[in-house]
């Protein structure tokens, strides 16, 4: 894992857009994005972050905002827009719904953990987040591919991953497709947006409580 | 000036900082962030803190003046008070957040009123531990590593 961190530092950085209306947040996350070598953008609102973005809803178009976001880490609770709204307008975004979105919340509430991941967010955080989580964000980050232009990496572990997780019928095309999947019977009714890391994770979570 | 005996007392009052309960385990991460482009990291999260926060109190306050209490209000300024306080490692200060949460769920002024004194203490007293803590890091000079607490 330290290896790819390395590796990834050398040749480029993740652009991170981290969501949060409270400045002393803004200031901590920030700093433990930069110490773990990603590009960071703080952003007070998810009304900013849609207009840095280029989703700005008055202007209808994509806007130029110079670097690409790689991936999004917001706040749950944020007065106006919450994380989780923020969540659903991005992956309801042809655009932008590749992004990968980590939510960071306070409570640790199952019911809002689960409609987070199931509206396509990568992982849940509880605060205060530690370096570990951003770290090992970072860490599924890169495993995901998500780095500038190399998409065929996630593909194939979704691939993997599909072999070993009873979950939903997700296409092997990079594509998402927003709606719905119908319930599996086994396990936890799993939208098609998210990813079959998803049930694992969802595990983790719950043994975490 | 020797830095050493310096350098010996910051380490008591840091220690002493976890042993009354006044900092947690979120403390020591933001030290770790440290390093020697942003030496005084720590100090710096504190200080927006104190003033970030100072307007979520007055809030409150006003809030606490108005009968009868609007708790849902109360809450949400409190959940709001908590998240900055939890993130710089607050223990005291958390921990009444949490407590006066309750009592605004319960409906409990009395006890909302109680608790807001306590907290406003707590809140006061970290305020100066970690001032003086602070003031003394600066004197004692850059310290190499984060130590943690046994």
């Amino acid at each position: 894992m330290e290896v790819a961190g390395e590796v990834l530092a050398s040749e480029f950085q993740l652009h991170v857009l981290a969501v949060d209306d409270s400045h002393v947040d803004r200031k901590v996350i920030e700093k433990l994005l930069k110490i773990s070598s990603c590009k960071v953008t703080t952003v007070e609102s998810g009304a900013r972050a849609l207009q840095f973005l280029g989703l700005d809803e008055e202007k209808g178009s994509l806007g130029f905002n110079g670097l690409k976001v790689n991936l999004i880490m917001t706040d749950y609770s944020m007065p106006g827009m919450t994380g989780y709204e923020l969540l659903k307008k991005i992956k309801r975004s042809s655009a932008f719904r590749e992004i990968p979105v980590v939510i960071m919340s306070s409570e640790n509430i199952l019911t809002r953990i689960d409609s987070c991941l199931e509206e396509g967010a990568e992982e849940f955080l509880v605060k205060p987040v530690k370096l570990s989580d951003v770290k090992r964000v970072m860490n599924d980050c890169i495993m995901r591919g998500e780095t500038e232009g190399n998409n065929r990496r996630r593909v194939d572990k979704r691939k993997f991953e599909d072999d070993n997780h009873a979950s939903s019928s997700s296409s092997s095309s990079s594509s998402i497709p927003s709606s719905p999947s119908s319930p599996l019977p086994s396990s936890p009714s799993t939208a098609a947006t998210s990813s079959p890391l998803h049930s694992l994770k969802r595990a983790k979570l719950r043994d975490h409580n | 000036m020797e830095r050493n005996p310096m350098r010996r007392q910051l380490a008591i009052m840091r220690q002493s900082l976890f042993d009354q309960g006044h900092v947690d385990e979120q403390f020591v991460q933001l030290e770790e962030l440290q390093d020697d482009a942003n030496p005084n990291f720590v100090e710096e999260v504190v200080t927006l803190y104190y003033r970030d926060s100072a307007r979520i109190i007055l809030n409150i306050e006003q809030a606490l003046e108005r009968k009868p209490f609007d708790f849902r209000k109360l809450d949400a300024y409190m959940h709001q008070f908590k998240g900055s306080s939890s993130s710089i490692g607050a223990k005291k200060v958390k921990a009444e957040s949490t407590l006066f949460r309750e009592y605004c769920k319960s409906g409990n002024g009395e006890g909302c009123m109680r608790s807001f004194q306590q907290l406003k203490k707590e809140y006061a007293t970290l305020r100066k531990k970690l001032g003086a803590y602070f003031q003394l890091a600066r004197q004692a000079g850059p310290v190499e590593t984060a130590s943690r607490p046994k």
